[in-house]
This record gives C-alpha cells, sequence and structure tokens, in this order.
C-alpha cells in the first residue's frame, strides 16, 4: 500500500471514530442553543465557536459528518443495487430490452446531473420533518444515481451473455433466472464493487451543493451541506476562518476516497 | 460522404427523441410533485370569487400531463412557449433576455477551463517532471473535492467573475480526463520507439501524440460543455446572476411547469448538441487522419 493510501486510511479512519463518538465528544448535541453566546469565536468550551443561534458549531461537525458519512454510502449502495437490477439484467436479457435500458440511460445522461439533482429535490417535499428531509435527500441521490453504474454494469453483463460458460450452461438447460443470479450476478461484483465506492463521493458532494442550495437536510439536523451554508453569510475569508472547518473536513473526506479509489476507478472502466 | 449523413440523420433522431422524452420527464415530476395544484395567488382576498374560480380553471387545464404536453408542443410549434407561472411573463422573454448572460459565461468559463487545461496537460507531458505533474494533479486533486456550489460562494467572498468559477469547477474534470489520454498515449509502441530514436519532445507531442489524442478530447470536449451548464446553476443562483441558470433554480423552487419544460428542453437540446457536435467532428477528423 502507498503511503498516500495509508495517509487516506488513516484520515478517513480519525473522521470516522470522531463522528461515531460525536455523543461523547459534544454531549450537549447538535441543536442546544448557548443563548448568551450567539456568533461566539472558538473558546475552550466552544471549540469552533457558536453559529448565529448560539449552536456549539464543533458538536453540529461532527453529527453532520455522521450523517453524512452514513447516508451517502447507503445511497450509494442502493443506486449500486438498482444500477445491478436494471443494467446487469437488461444487459443478460440483451435485444430491445438493452436498447431500452440505454436509452433510458442516455435520457438521464443527457441532464447535467446537478441541474436533474436540483430540479428533482426541488419538486419533493421541502416543509418536512428533519428526518425525513435526510432520507428525501439521500433517497433521491440513490434514485438518480444509477444510470452511469448502469450503461458499464450492462456492457459487462451483455459480453458475459455471450461468455462459453453462460453458453454451456443454457445449453445444458439451466433457467434463465437461475443463470443470472447463480452465474452472471457473481461474476459482476467487482464493478458493483466499484461503482459503489465510486459513488460516495460523488453524493457526498452532491448532499454539500443541495444544502447550500437550500435543498438539502432541514434544520435543526446537520450535514456538511447545511454547515457549509454559513459561508454564504461571509464577508471575508479571514474574517471567521474557524468557518471553513467543514469545508476543510469534506476536502480531506473525499481526497481520502479519491486516493483509496484509483484502483477501483480502472475496475469500472 | 454517405455514411457521414447517415450519421447526422442518425443523430439528429436521436436529438429529437431525447428531447421530446426530456421534456415529457419533466412536465410529469412537476405533475407529481406534492402542491402542483395550489395557486397561491387564489388566496389572494383582493380576487373576487369568479376570478379564483378562473385561476382554478386554469390550473385543471394542466391536470392531465399528457394534454399539457400535447398542447405546449403544438403551441411551440408556432413560436408559444407559454407564460411562467411563478414570474407572470412570456417564457420566451425570459429565456431571451437571460440567454446572453449564461452563453457568455459559459463561453468565457469553458475557454478558460480549457485553456488551462491544455496548458497544464501539455506543459506536463511536454516537461515530464514529477514534481510539475504531482502539482498539477494535487490542484485539480482538490478543486474536485470542493463542491461547486461552494467554488461559487468563494467567487462571492473574492469578488471574482461567475465565468471564472465555472472554469475552476470544468477545469478538474477535464483535466483529469486529458492527463489520462496523454498517458496512454504516450505508453504507445510507436511513441516510446520515437523517443528511443532521439526525436525531439516537441515533434512527438504535436506529431504523433496530439492527433492520436485529438478525436477523444473533442468527445470530452462535448460532455464539457454538459458539465458547464451543471455548474451555471448554483453559480448564477448563489452570485446573483440573472442568467438561465438561476432561472433554472427559481423554476424549480416555483414548481413552475411551463418553465421548468421549457428549460429541461433547452438545456437537453443545448448538451445533446455539443456532444453530437463533438461525435461528428471526432468522426471527420478520425474520417481524415485514415
Amino acid at each position: 500500500m502507498s503511503l498516500g493510501r495509508k495517509l487516506a486510511c488513516v484520515a478517513l479512519g480519525l473522521v470516522l471514530i470522531a463522528s461515531a463518538a460525536a455523543n461523547w465528544l459534544a454531549p450537549g448535541g447538535y441543536a442546544r442553543q448557548y443563548r448568551d453566546a450567539t456568533n461566539a469565536p472558538p473558546s475552550h468550551t466552544h471549540w469552533l465557536g457558536t453559529d448565529d443561534i448560539g449552536r456549539d458549531r464543533f458538536a453540529r461537525v461532527l453529527y453532520g459528518t455522521r450523517i453524512s458519512l452514513l447516508l451517502a454510502p447507503a445511497a450509494a449502495l442502493f443506486s449500486t443495487l438498482m444500477a445491478a437490477l436494471i443494467g446487469g439484467l437488461a444487459g443478460y436479457l440483451g435485444g430491445a430490452w438493452a436498447r431500452m435500458a440505454m436509452a433510458v440511460t442516455d435520457l438521464f445522461l443527457s441532464l447535467p446531473w446537478l441541474f436533474l439533482l436540483i430540479t428533482s429535490r426541488a419538486l419533493m417535499p421541502l416543509n418536512v420533518s428533519p428526518l425525513v428531509s435526510v432520507l428525501v435527500t439521500f433517497l433521491l441521490l440513490g434514485l438518480l444515481g444509477w444510470t452511469t453504474a448502469a450503461r458499464v454494469l450492462c456492457t459487462t453483463a451483455g459480453s458475459l451473455r455471450a461468455s462459453d460458460f453462460v453458453r454451456q450452461a443454457r445449453a445444458a438447460g439451466l433457467p434463465g433466472s437461475r443463470l443470472f443470479w447463480i452465474h452472471v450476478m457473481p461474476n459482476l461484483k467487482p464493478v458493483l464493487y466499484a461503482q459503489f465506492w465510486i459513488s460516495i463521493p460523488v453524493f457526498i458532494l452532491s448532499e454539500a451543493n443541495l444544502g447550500i442550495l437550500g435543498l438539502g437536510v432541514a434544520e435543526p439536523m446537520p450535514s456538511w451541506g447545511s454547515l457549509l451554508k454559513e459561508l454564504e453569510g461571509l464577508v471575508s475569508v479571514g474574517e471567521e476562518p474557524w468557518k471553513f472547518v467543514p469545508l476543510i473536513l469534506l476536502v480531506v473526506v473525499v481526497t481520502s476516497f479519491q486516493f483509496l479509489l484509483s484502483k477501483q476507478e480502472e475496475v469500472a472502466a | 460522404m454517405q455514411s457521414l449523413r447517415w450519421k447526422l440523420a442518425g443523430h439528429a433522431l436521436a436529438l429529437l427523441a431525447t428531447v421530446l422524452l426530456g421534456g415529457l420527464l419533466s412536465a410529469t415530476l412537476v405533475r407529481l410533485a406534492p402542491g402542483f395544484d395550489v395557486d397561491e395567488q387564489t388566496l389572494d382576498p383582493h380576487l373576487n370569487a369568479q376570478s379564483v374560480q378562473a385561476l382554478r380553471d386554469a390550473r385543471h387545464q394542466d391536470h392531465n400531463v399528457f394534454r399539457f404536453y400535447f398542447s405546449y408542443m403544438k403551441r411551440a410549434a408556432h413560436g408559444d412557449l407559454g407564460a411562467s407561472l411563478a414570474l407572470g411573463q412570456p417564457v420566451s422573454t425570459l429565456l431571451h433576455d437571460r440567454a446572453p448572460l449564461t452563453l457568455r459565461l459559459l463561453t468565457m468559463g469553458l475557454g478558460l477551463a480549457w485553456m488551462l487545461t491544455l496548458t497544464l496537460a501539455l506543459s506536463a507531458a511536454w516537461l515530464r517532471l514529477s514534481v510539475y505533474e504531482a502539482l498539477t494533479t494535487v490542484v485539480s486533486g482538490t478543486l474536485l473535492c470542493i463542491p461547486a456550489a461552494v467554488l461559487a460562494l468563494l467567487s462571492v467572498l473574492w469578488n471574482v467573475p461567475g465565468s471564472l468559477a465555472i472554469a475552476l469547477i470544468v477545469f478538474p474534470r477535464t483535466y483529469r480526463y486529458t492527463q489520462n489520454l496523454l498517458v496512454k498515449a504516450y505508453s504507445r509502441p510507436h511513441i516510446i520507439t520515437a523517443r528511443a530514436k532521439g526525436l525531439g519532445e516537441a515533434r512527438i507531442l504535436f506529431w504523433h501524440v496530439v492527433p492520436v489524442v485529438t478525436p477523444q478530447l473533442l468527445a470530452v470536449a462535448g460532455v464539457s460543455v454538459s458539465m458547464a451548464v451543471g455548474a451555471a446553476i448554483p453559480v448564477e443562483a448563489l452570485c446573483g446572476l440573472a442568467g438561465i441558470g438561476q432561472l433554472a433554480w427559481q423554476a424549480a423552487l416555483a414548481r413552475d411547469l411551463p418553465l421548468l419544460v421549457n428549460i429541461t428542453i433547452l438545456v437537453t437540446l443545448v448538451t445533446l448538441l455539443a456532444n453530437s457536435g463533438a461525435d461528428v467532428i471526432g468522426y471527420v477528423v478520425r474520417g481524415q487522419e485514415a
């Protein structure tokens, strides 16, 4: 393992441990308001200061990291499963099914990802409870993020369909469904793993974009997107540099993922 | 020439089908969105019962998404794109007023992004200095890890033009593809042989590498238009620039069906035209080489 990957593993591990230990590191919670200390600078009681309504920013960063790091992989898993079912099945069936699946993916891919995401999210209910908003945001990422993966899987499954062992199994009288689940799907695993890992940083960044535009996770629930929205009120970079901590954390996490994914991308291609 | 005509016809057909389907998809999404039936104007106490009923009737006509889309297409064929529900203006006027700014932003943003990409990627390939390559990779990699909306916010903070923000959003993606293409091209046997025989770096680059990667670079250029259009939404929305991106953002938030359908069709058309254009040019370039 290269030094870069080792560092990436350490960074991701530290961030994961810190977010998992949020209850102990920030026992006050992410929603508690310290009304006598609104917009306070960093101090020994509030390591990253407080926001406009007196909530501890360090606690919000920890809990926000937990939400983003828990749900981005969940959305990635959902989108990968959808891609496996749609792309894998269409590629395995071939012919008109494959062409139809490819036409649908082409339609989705012809729209810029951010445009599609923002439009679809805006059409979902916005005045919902924070927990529902978290689920809606990440479910949408999963629902829209399957197309690229489906394309790759459709091609891979198509080439598997024409392979000798599948032909032999078919000639031996194995039913189509059994052939798909027992012989084709296990061979798609490397591509599925790769697509899953590649989707995570993409979804983390997408959630951040949605959050900044006010379409992400609802208050008071924190996420990297809603935490980065605070940058909107800044007048200069040097004024309150601690507000950049969520951004630095996000860059570190996504960079770590990129380091770890360089091999996965080769598999996915 | 005959095959080029067939290719063009195929592209035109696919483009038309995708654009029509894209419009129908957005219309269906808006129709199914919760709160579609509610019109805030009906709550206006100044309106009498007849006016409220007229507003409800007008809204009711859009209930059947297929009927709405069919009548929209019929009107669009005569140049009438309908009126925005939220902004109360004809859609064609809104698009006409805002298109020049977006076009300028996209042109300048894409131009800057490609200038940066080609300068850095070609110089890295030419110089072959590991430190320089590492530096360019770190810069592009870091930019790749920053959300587009944050880059837009930083451009407001540092008072830099929106086109630069678009360039910085597009650049890391195009740079990554370009660098990969150059690396692959340099590992080709004939280039290794040319280098072993002592051919100059400039000659290798411009005579043997650039012609090989040009068709693929054209494809990346087509895709980069789609990236820039996507980037224009947060940049225009957060920088307060009254372009099509901001309009798309407002239309989505207001669930403005006529406006959203038109913008979706426009965005799909632009991205598909860019991709098809790049594909056809790449085909011609490959044909000339052959």
